[in-house]
């Protein structure tokens, strides 16, 4: 039995030591990683809470990353709620085993700490690897600070477990700007976060030896097809119960998560769409913004990246004149894949906002309330004239001589 | 908002010691964030910490900022970094240094013209003479508590026992004597 941990209702607790705390508190079975920097220390501070006698599930430390992952398929298979972390070339060391995974619908949760992808080498915080994962089949939730690390973290375990969900759930948060900032997390009680996600209920588990079943098994084109399809419907399916998830945390903690949050959206003439910290520091810059100037400006942030919001993205952008999406991945010769997307559910609207896309803060390049302004007041001059007067893909807080591609043929 | 940013090297403790503030101002109802900013953070290597303060939740993730305050917890990096940048018109310094202000700002043209708002302290000797090791981030926790006036001493003092009672009392017992100390004699 688990050494009781005190908690204070308020606690100053970093990004990581939040995710560490919710993975202590959903009672986890296995917990198989490698630690990488800056996941690094959930992985340590869990160690810790293990050698201290706060948890009773076990940890395996394995050689790889692509090992780690491999330990949670095998566990989760076997009937297990099982979790890990990672970041960046561990991710991608993972890639494969990722899909797996997912295929074999095992409600693993990872905790993902965003960082930017070599070469060159770079610990820093960037979404490279959350994008690395946008079709691996996981469900994948964002949290934007500390407090929210611990809580999606909670909801994942609920979410994927679901039997009528069953599939992986990536929690991310943004590297150092999150992992290693601390700030005040209100944590739940034990008691109301285990309430809150349950006991574990295994389905066809390998250990059932009453019931034998085959995980991983091979099919070419006779069923393939079938396999995966019905995988992208619980995906997609996944969607109400995330919502129920999120009511029901919110009855439990006052805290209300949606899948797309809106920030001032209901009267905004111009707005930034954005991922992670990066939301808030332009909430920072948009309430500014409209008290010096005037300027209506909103956010809109997605706090399900996968299944992808389509439906209430563009539901929240419908009524503005322009809008800037910001991609913290490098693209690799093409716009940013969140502009596309965004770009791609506004297109099934009658609404045709003028949308450009910025790339920045790779490698962890800070992003500063003064360049959040400037891209509001560079979208509220495209809405003033009424069409994009730059180019439609553009640099944020690159040094150097300025890239820009493509020119709009509207107006 | 108070804004606050240390200057350090890595193993001075700017970071345990930009924590531990937030942790106690946290004590009184107040929002609080602390970070740092390293490179491959090797021993002695310059780093920066990072404070913000709020009665609201803290919503800026940007690493830049105007500081309010500024920390020095290296004598030396009082001399060799970019201790002012940024800095505004009511930029308080707080100087690590066996030398007196005057010599102080004689050595640092940056802090010329800034001597009403520059205080020093020997953070070094004092963690030497109590801790017994240099560990300047205590002393400098009870510089700030004083030129910043944001609490009384003791309940800075009481609060930071708890901070930090994972350790034995005699090195719980050590800081506090430090933090008083550096209370007493910063100026």
């Amino acid at each position: 039995m688990a050494v009781k941990f005190d908690l204070n209702e308020r606690e100053v607790w970093d990004g990581a030591y939040a995710a560490s705390q919710a993975l202590r508190q959903a009672q986890v079975d296995v917990l198989a990683a490698y630690p990488i920097t800056p996941s690094t220390p959930i992985v340590e501070n869990y160690g810790s809470y293990e050698a201290n006698g706060y948890i009773d599930g076990e940890v395996i430390m394995v050689e790889s990353e692509h090992a780690a992952m491999s330990a949670c398929v095998g566990a989760s298979g076997s009937g297990g709620r099982v979790a890990t972390a990672t970041s960046s070339q561990g991710f991608a060391l993972m890639a494969e085993v990722l899909y797996q995974a997912s295929g074999m619908r095992l409600p693993i949760v990872m905790t993902v700490v965003n960082r930017a992808l070599a070469s060159p080498l770079n610990v820093r915080g960037d979404h490279s690897d959350m994008y690395l994962g946008r079709d691996s089949g996981w469900i994948q939730l964002g949290a934007f600070n500390a407090e929210e690390a611990y809580d999606l973290t909670l909801c994942a375990f609920k979410i994927g477990e679901d039997h009528s969900v069953r599939l992986p759930v990536m929690v991310h948060q943004d590297g150092f700007t999150t992992s290693h900032t601390a700030q005040n997390v209100y944590p739940i009680t034990d008691e109301k976060a285990y309430k809150f996600v349950g006991d574990f209920k295994p389905v066809d588990d390998m250990l059932d030896f009453s019931r034998p079943v085959t995980y991983g098994a091979q099919t070419e084109e006779d069923w393939h097809f079938e396999h995966k399809a019905r995988q992208h419907k619980a995906i997609m399916d996944s969607r109400p119960v995330i919502d129920a998830t999120f009511e029901e945390f919110e009855k439990l903690s006052g805290r209300k998560y949606k899948r797309v949050e809106t920030y001032h959206m209901d009267d905004a003439e111009v707005a930034i769409v954005a991922l992670g910290t990066t939301v808030e520091t332009a909430l920072v810059a948009a309430r500014e913004l409209r008290e010096e100037e005037g300027i209506k400006a909103g956010v809109v942030a997605i706090r399900v990246f996968r299944p992808f919001p389509l439906d209430q993205v563009r539901l929240a952008l419908k009524d503005v004149k322009a809008v800037s999406v910001l991609d913290r991945s490098a693209p690799g010769g093409a716009m940013g894949a969140f502009f596309n997307e965004v770009s791609a559910a506004l297109y099934t609207t009658n609404a045709r906002p003028l949308v450009t896309n910025y790339i920045y803060g790779l490698g962890g390049r800070d992003f500063s309330i003064a360049e959040a302004k400037r891209i509001f007041k560079e979208q509220k001059a495209h809405a003033d004239i009424g069409h994009i007067t730059t180019d439609i893909q553009k640099f944020s807080g690159l040094r150097g001589p300025e890239f820009g591609y493509f020119q709009t043929l509207r107006g | 908002m108070v804004e606050i940013r240390w200057h350090s090297r890595a193993g001075q403790g700017a970071v345990s010691g930009a924590k531990g503030l937030g942790d106690v101002v946290a004590t009184t109802g107040k929002e609080v964030q602390a970070f740092a900013l390293y490179g491959s953070a090797k021993r002695g290597a310059a780093l920066r910490a990072y404070n913000r303060i709020d009665d609201e939740r803290i919503l800026n993730h940007a690493k830049f900022m105007y500081p309010d305050f500024v920390l020095v917890i290296d004598p030396a990096l009082a001399m060799s970094d970019n201790i002012t940048m940024n800095d505004k018109e009511s930029t308080k310094y707080i100087v690590t240094t066996h030398l007196s202000k005057e010599e102080l700002i004689n050595n640092i043209p940056a802090l010329q013209g800034k001597e009403d708002r520059v205080y020093v302290a020997d953070c070094i000797q004092i963690s030497l003479d109590t801790i017994g090791r240099s560990m300047p981030n205590a002393p400098m926790l009870g510089a700030f508590v004083k030129i910043s006036g944001m609490f009384e001493l003791d309940y800075f003092l009481e609060n930071m026992k708890r901070v930090l009672q994972k350790f034995p009392q005699k090195i719980i017992d050590a800081n506090m004597e430090a933090i008083t100390r550096a209370y007493n004699e910063v100026n």
